[in-house]
């Protein structure tokens, strides 16, 4: 357990900025998940905070103890890589005593992890076979197994589950975080799978090009991101951005959004601070509004008219396309809602609304 | 239909005929040489010079074997090839071991430990393969005086190490290109250092390599007559410049038994080795180095 502070960490490969001075702090016991597309730079900076890569500039702090210049095995951290990285030419067993051996961990003492970590993770009957010999899920039990055993301060995990198929990946997932609460290990995880952000995470820190657009805790980053590209990135389907305009008025804050039939949608009550309402009042913003942010008006509830273009159900719930702001939405409704060529009014959780500047793409708060 | 099948099952027989037919006859050709040797040699002299050179021998005799072994005179010295033998393996155990484990070494920092400017590095090493034997004839020699080992058998092993480490960097680099660079950070990560790493994880995983880098090597060092003959003198030579010797100075009636017979003696090693290694040798060839 250890706290991890990433401070103003730069990394260049030559004249490429591949980093460009990310701030992380995260406390004890933390599970931090770096989500972003491929080519930001996650991989980058967990193997920067593994010691496989030099920081060009900037200070990485583990518990306190800034960590720039000790080699990895002086970090007290383990990692599961992509690749698994197993040993090849040894045996489970070999793989995982490996780490202990180079310490000078006394025999016994190794056996006693090793059939611990066995235990936990349900493969004492793979112990004396070779990596080539296990399933891909095994694999990923097995260097999960020989990070564990070192009882390091801090996890390091590279796209664990990304080389698992659909199945496997969501018990894993389930395993991961089973592992966190009973251990309690301060984690770092990289993917750039938004569910496992969500499922697993305490914090987020979703990347783009070098930088963190957002850092918070998981369900914070997916109600107000922090900009069109973290609402986008976060969730499935997507948030919906919707070009529309605010308008202030007596009752309150009012949001205009054009129906393709010439209409136009109005949502009032929105949730504003008084300065934004003065500065945007009769211009134009971006609403985003989740799909689960719409529900089937009751008679009298204000209502957005929506001309249900496509209809997809999904099983717990049914995915209902129409045109707004001359943008398509997907409102996400009850089984058998809505039928395709309806129109339906379909009414706006006000409290889940969040605004967005048109130029700058920043959250209006 | 039924003759469809019959007709096609007949042409397809006859085409096997004609594969194996001209295979074996190719083979009989290849072989022919080796035929003539192994009969002329289990022949007596007078049998040769009676005239059946082609033959089978009409009473096989081991003598010219003997004789080339231990009798036959290489200078004015009479001792046979034995001496020469065991310079050859003399020579060739330390220069083939030690070109591998440097290769190998090479293999290693120009993959996993890359610096500014190793691949240029590799492409001088790979330059060196193409590097003719008499261009480094002469700059050798100098070397080898320099060091005080000229004529001797160490200098032999020091210039068949230095000129085989480009053949065998090249066959460890492109080997443990294939083998993930995640291997050496989560070893890195376990704490192990340079060599563990080389020791532990990647010479395990290279054993085939290991075996075409040895063959490679062996065959060539065992066959090399130029260096043998330039840098050593009497006592000291390896095996390919006393079989010249056997064969070029002969006085009297020319020995073709024992000629024949010390040339398969000095052919024997590299034979031995291909026939006990060299299904490991194509495997080593067309192996990727790691799954999973
Ligand atoms: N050794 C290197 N030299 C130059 N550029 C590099 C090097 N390593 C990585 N990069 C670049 O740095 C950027 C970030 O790479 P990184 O591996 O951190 O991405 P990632 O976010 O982990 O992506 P992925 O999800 O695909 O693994 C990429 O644009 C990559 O091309
Ligand atoms: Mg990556």
């Amino acid at each position: 357990m250890a706290t991890l502070e990433i401070d103003r960490v730069r990394k260049a490969y030559g004249s490429m900025e591949v980093l460009k001075e990310v701030s992380i702090a995260i406390g004890s016991g933390d599970f931090l998940v770096l989500l972003g597309p491929s080519g930001c730079g996650k991989s980058t900076l967990l193997n920067m905070i593994a010691g496989l890569e030099d920081i060009t500039a900037g200070a990485i702090r583990i518990d306190g103890q800034t960590v720039n210049d000790l080699s990895p095995k002086d970090r007290d951290i383990a990692m599961v890589f992509q690749s698994y990285a197993l040993y090849p030419t040894m045996t489970v067993r070999q793989n995982i005593e490996f780490g202990m051996k180079i310490r000078g961990v006394p025999a016994a003492e190794r056996e006693k992890a090793t059939r611990e970590a066995a235990e936990m993770l349900q493969m004492g009957h793979l112990l004396d076979r070779k990596p080539s010999q296990l399933s891909g899920g095994q694999r990923q039990r097995v260097a999960m197994g020989r990070a564990l055993v070192r009882h390091p301060k801090l996890f390091l995990f590279d796209e664990p589950l990304s080389n698992l198929d659909a199945k496997l990946r969501v018990d894993m997932r389930t395993e991961i975080k089973r592992l966190h609460q009973r251990l309690k290990t301060t984690i770092v995880y990289v993917t750039h799978d938004q569910i496992e952000a969500m499922t697993l995470a305490t914090r987020v820190a979703v990347m783009k090009d070098g930088i963190v657009q957002h850092l918070d805790e998981p369900q914070v980053v997916y109600d107000r991101p922090a900009n069109v590209y973290v609402a986008r990135f976060v969730g499935s389907p997507a948030m919906n951005i919707i070009p529309g305009r605010l308008k202030d008025g007596p009752a309150g804050a009012e949001l205009l959004m054009d129906q393709p039939d010439g209409g136009v949608s109005r949502i009032a009550g929105v949730q504003i601070s008084d300065a934004a309402r003065r500065k945007y009042a009769g211009r134009p913003v971006l609403v985003g509004i989740r799909p689960e942010g719409f529900s089937v008006a009751a008679p009298g509830q204000s209502a957005v008219k929506a001309a249900i273009e496509v209809v997809e159900p999904t099983g717990p719930d049914t995915l209902a396309m129409f045109t707004l702001g001359g943008t398509e939405v997907i409102a996400r409704l009850a089984p058998k809602a809505v039928e395709a060529g309806q129109i339906a009014d379909l009414a706006v959780t006000t409290a889940k609304v969040v605004l967005f500047d048109p130029e700058t793409e920043i959250r209006i708060d | 239909m039924v003759t469809e099948h019959g007709s096609a099952a007949r042409a397809r027989r006859i085409g096997r005929l004609v594969i194996y037919g001209s295979l074996i006859a190719l083979a009989a050709f290849y072989l022919m040489p080796l035929w003539v040797m192994i009969t002329t040699s289990l022949k007596s002299l007078d049998e040769i010079y009676g005239g059946s050179f082609i033959g089978l021998p009409r009473s096989v005799t081991f003598e010219a074997w003997s004789k080339a072994w231990s009798q036959a005179c290489i200078g004015t010295s009479c001792t046979g090839l034995k001496p020469y033998f065991v310079n050859s393996l003399m020579m060739v155990i330390p220069a083939v071991l030690l070109s591998t484990g440097i290769g190998a070494l090479n293999g290693y920092v120009l993959t996993k430990w890359r610096f500014k400017g190793s691949n240029l590095v590799f492409g001088l090493i790979l330059f060196g393969c193409f590097l003719p034997f008499q261009a480094v004839l002469l700059p050798m020699a100098q070397v080898l005086g320099k060091l005080r080992l000229s004529g001797t058998i160490p200098g032999l092993v020091l210039v068949h190490t230095v000129y085989g480490i480009c053949f065998t960097t090249l066959f460890f680099r492109n080997y443990f290109v294939t083998i993930p660079d995640e291997l050496t950070r989560a070893a890195q990560i376990d704490g192990a250092g340079f060599f563990r790493i080389f020791f532990s994880i990647m010479v395990p995983a290279a054993l085939p390599i290991m075996v075409v880098s040895c063959i490679w090597q062996f065959t060539q060092i065992w066959n090399d007559f130029l260096f043998g003959v330039s840098f050593t003198a009497g006592d000291s030579s390896p095996i390919t410049v006393a079989l010249n010797n056997i064969v070029n100075v002969t006085m009297g009636r020319k020995q073709y038994n024992v000629d024949m017979a010390a040339a398969m003696i000095a052919a024997l090693p590299t034979l031995v080795v291909y026939v006990v290694a060299g299904r490991y040798f194509v495997r080593g060839l067309t192996a990727g180095a790691v799954k999973g």
